[in-house]
């Protein structure tokens, strides 16, 4: 299908890849289909997340495992049900992306991290409500510890 | 809203399935224990609202090319 997208315009996208979130997520609840995009060696460790039904619509993500190799999430019985999550090995782990004017205050949210189960493309942004990860995680430092300059 | 006046161990009943009691009361806290089918999600109201505005924060994201970000050593 044909997918008009906030980056990269008039694109040709494979029905099947499409994500369902069924509930939205905290502040668009409405929004219910999303597609990864853009995860280029060059976006590297970003991806672009792109509302189906809003073209306008397209959220920041990264892979929170590449600067924070310790991080830890519990799924809970709620999430593996919504989810039908039967193997966690096929649960892809994202974070919601904020990059401010200044680009070395980008930050990543590992309160409310986004899973997928890739088995059914089925997703959902969780809130970890008994954990110490923040909201706003600054990244840039922890980038550049692994290996990366700017 | 309606305003149900409960005392330490009593209970209230949402719908036929949820169902909330109170735990314990110490002073200005209260600890809440909530019953519900596992698909319902329970938050924190203001942890909620927190993410909703850190959302809508992520979605302002103007053009940027996410190449410059990050680039990792040659």
């Amino acid at each position: 299908m044909l997918l008009n997208t906030k980056h990269f315009g008039n694109i040709e996208i494979d029905e099947k890849n499409v994500i369902s979130f069924s509930e939205g997520m905290p502040g668009f609840e409405e929004v219910k289909k999303f597609i990864l995009l853009g995860g280029t060696e060059e976006n590297y460790p970003f991806q672009w997340l792109q509302a189906v039904d809003d073209a306008e619509l397209a959220f920041v993500v990264v892979d929170p495992k590449v600067f924070k190799p310790d991080y830890i999430i519990d799924v809970e019985d709620g999430e593996v049900e919504t989810l039908n999550i039967g193997n966690t090995e096929n649960i892809v782990v994202l974070s919601i992306v904020v990059i401010p004017d200044d680009i070395t205050r980008i930050t990543a949210n590992l309160k409310a991290p986004i899973l997928i189960n890739t088995e059914n493309n089925k997703g959902k942004q969780v809130i970890l409500n008994n954990s110490e990860y923040n909201i706003k995680h600054y990244i840039i430092e922890e980038l550049h510890r692994i290996g990366g300059r700017k | 809203m309606l305003v149900l006046t409960r005392k330490k161990e009593q209970s209230i009943i949402i719908g036929d399935d949820i169902e909330i009691t109170v735990v314990d009361v110490q002073g200005e806290q209260v600890r809440l224990g909530i019953n519900a089918p596992k698909n319902v999600s329970i938050y924190r109201k203001e942890i909620y609202l927190e993410i909703q505005k850190e959302n809508r924060a992520a979605a302002e994201v103007k053009a940027v090319s996410l190449g410059e970000i990050f680039k990792r050593k040659e």
